[in-house]
């Protein structure tokens, strides 16, 4: 049988998350890498007590011409949802702004783990890569480094840090063949390809769906053995899109 | 001697083992010839080490052979739409990371417990590890693929590997020209036998005690 | 002035390597990945006492056409430039056909580090990647894990597998944009884009060299910051 991993709605792919999974979102922070619809359709699935691993946890405005049009994590913090996050950029730049994840972090429904960035993306990339544990530099010396086992190798001085692994990962690509390999556009590939290695299950927000053979190979990103649901956005233009 | 199956009947066998959709590495010998008999309606996506997924049959005719398009045993392959190339260091996280589904291995030895041994003769002095320590441990299902013993009728399937091991408890199906055998916990479940042939007389070709399978059956193909 | 990293000749290129260096080299083995022209000019450069990290250490007739051959690093075996390997594959498989440095190997010339696959291109790709060390399951149990710290993560056992970082890495690419971006072709790929990262300088031999914004950035595997010294091959007759 032609396979086929695309999914008729983001409802249907995010149906069987279950309360208290790991999940893997957000290429950086910005619009253009971020699932919007799949975080939307988990937000009305309202699965809870959910781990959220992702770069940023919600920045109103970043990366986007309005407000308006950029759909986060927020919501999910808004809607009680998670109850733990590893991010490296929590909170936007201004301490006036509060978002959805402070508010849900001072009534102290969330947990978080600060991780440098390149250490977070490392660390997932690791648990897609049958690595157990790395030793970086990054974070020595620094408050990141505590509880940790420190390592002197080659005259460098480095710490250890553990592979993070995700349940299900919601990424965001721009073109997806049926089969499920991924390209991205530009800036939006970010972590959303590390991302793509480290579930149990992947899905796919893609802006086109092509058959087999449509992509050029040598530009392939993310394979097709990484990912497991397609879903295409109902807005099909990038770049220029409202 | 009674006959045994011969490799392309072997590859056959290991073939019946792909499901639809699953990811495949075919290590050099015997597991390669698997991919010119995946059974009827089923999709197959090669992985190969040196890194591409998706990729087609070996290249027969010199026009269709690109020096940038081999599989790890340097053989030419062709392309297939869907294809997809990689860096050598996404291919073993693939493998490591445990995305492949199955890998069919040859070897020159298997324990009981499923230790394998497949990568120097010693009395060589030097061998390749190659990948196949990655995908040993990498991959959801190990199958090897095989003669029953040596070219001198020594046995293969041993009750421990006296070779160098390539990595320890990670086979679960044995293919070989006599039977078809699955590494469980309490030890060789002998599942199916070659036509014409005795759980006796395959018991006389393997060192380590085989259980019979209550369905056990001739091999089917 | 503009950037340009583009040498005149594989001789410049490789003119500065130093006896006693390490240095990367062979994408997987075959013809395609091969930086045949670099490996040349090493040769007849005659640096001594090099470490030479690589998947194979020369095989004939591995991934090339039938009656074909191909320069590898054999030759910098059999001149003697070799001191010590780092590799996966450093044989044939066939010991009725012995490579240069199997012959040396036996004879004691060279030493050899053996190292699977996929640990020598996770130890690569560290060594680029500013990661001291790694814990990986490949190897437990095994001749590969003897002397090396193992512990259990998750509940399964893995041991400690340390970076590699060359002064040299000599690779083989399809197309290179006159700033050093690079692209390639097919399984022609494989070590060449990690070996990239993880030398102080890093040479590329290539088909063509384009200018900047003449490769498709989506097509481009190595990005410029990785690439030191570039050099075109000569068009195939």
């Amino acid at each position: 049988m032609a396979i086929d991993k695309v999914f008729p709605s983001f409802a249907a792919a995010v149906a069987d998350i279950p309360d208290g999974a790991v999940m893997l979102i957000d290429g950086f922070g910005g619009a253009g890498g971020m699932p919007s619809y799949l975080i939307t359709a988990m937000r009305d699935h309202g699965a809870k007590n959910l781990t959220v691993v992702s770069n940023s946890l919600g920045l109103p405005g970043f990366g986007t011409r309005s407000e308006a049009e950029l759909v986060d994590t927020s919501i999910l913090f808004a809607n009680h949802q998670v109850k733990k996050a590893y991010a490296s950029f929590p909170v936007p730049r201004s301490p006036n702004v509060v978002t959805p994840f402070i508010e849900a972090l001072r009534r102290g429904e969330v947990v978080l783990e600060v991780v440098p960035q390149g250490t977070l993306v490392e660390r997932v990339r690791a648990a897609g890569a049958g690595i157990g544990a790395f030793y970086t530099p990054t974070g020595v010396g620094t408050d990141v480094e505590n509880g940790k086992e420190k390592k002197t190798i080659n005259d460098k001085e480095y710490i250890l840090e553990y592979a993070i692994k995700g349940d299900y990962a919601l990424i965001r690509a721009h073109i997806a063949d049926r089969l499920g390999n991924l390209v991205y556009r530009m800036t939006s590939r970010n972590m959303n390809p590390i991302w793509a290695t480290a579930a149990r299950v992947t899905i796919a927000e893609v802006d086109e769906i092509v058959e087999p053979g449509e992509l050029d190979p040598e530009t392939i990103v993310t394979p097709c053995v990484y990912v497991h649901r397609i879903v295409k956005r109902p807005n099909k233009t990038r770049g220029t899109e409202a | 001697m009674k006959a045994r199956l011969d490799r392309e009947t072997i590859a056959m066998r290991v073939a019946r083992e792909f499901k639809d959709g699953d990811f495949v590495n075919l290590g050099i010998g015997i597991p390669t010839l698997a991919s010119n008999y995946i059974p009827e309606g089923r999709t197959v996506i090669f992985h190969t080490e040196n890194g591409a997924l998706g990729f087609g049959p070996i290249a027969v005719e010199e026009k269709d052979q690109d020096i940038d398009l081999i599989n790890a045993g340097g053989q030419f392959v062709t392309p297939l739409p869907g294809m997809s190339f990689f860096d050598s260091a996404i291919s073993f996280a693939m493998i490591r990371g445990g995305h492949v589904d199955i890998t069919v291995l040859g070897a020159m030895q298997v324990s009981e417990k499923g230790d394998l041994a497949n990568w120097m003769f010693p009395e060589r002095g030097i061998g390749n590890i190659g990948g196949a320590m990655d995908l040993a441990v990498g991959a959801k299902k190990v199958i090897v693929a095989m003669e029953h013993n040596d070219k001198n009728g020594k046995y293969k399937i041993a009750k421990r590997c006296t070779y160098p091991l390539t990595a320890k408890e990670c086979v679960n199906l044995i293919v070989t020209d006599l039977a078809v055998m699955e590494v469980t916990p309490k030890g060789l479940l002998l599942k199916e036998i070659a036509p014409g042939w005795t759980p006796q007389e395959v018991q006389t070709c393997t060192e380590p005690r085989l259980i019979l399978s209550p369905e056990l059956k001739e091999i089917e193909l | 002035m503009a950037v340009n990293k583009v040498f005149p000749s594989f001789a410049a290129a490789v003119a500065d390597i130093p006896d006693g260096a390490t240095i990367m080299m062979d994408g997987f083995g075959g013809e395609g990945g091969m930086a045949s022209h670099l490996i040349l000019a090493l040769r007849d450069h005659g640096a001594k006492n090099l470490t030479i990290i690589g998947n194979t250490v020369g095989t004939s007739g591995f991934g090339t056409k039938v009656g074909r051959d191909f320069v590898h690093p054999g030759i910098l075996v059999k001149n003697g430039q070799v001191k010590k390997a780092i590799a996966s594959f450093p044989v044939s498989r066939s010991p009725s056909n012995p490579t240069e440095f199997e012959r040396a190997y036996i004879a004691r010339e060279v030493e050899l580090e053996m190292v699977p696959q996929g640990t020598l291109a996770e130890r690569i790709r560290a060594g680029g990647a500013g990661i001291g060390g790694f814990f990986t399951p490949t190897g437990v149990g095994t001749v590969v894990e003897k002397g090396k710290e193992k512990r259990t993560i998750g509940g399964k056992e893995h041991i400690l597998e340390i970076a590699l970082f060359a002064d040299y890495a000599l690779i083989r690419a399809c197309k290179a944009d006159k700033l050093g971006n690079l692209a390639y072709r097919g399984t022609s790929r494989c070590f060449n884009a990690i070996m990239a990262t993880a030398a102080r300088i890093t040479i590329a031999e290539v088909d063509e060299i384009v200018e900047p914004g003449e490769l498709d950035p989506g097509k481009i595997i190595t990005p410029a910051i990785y690439v030191k010294r570039i050099v075109q091959r000569p068009k195939e007759g």
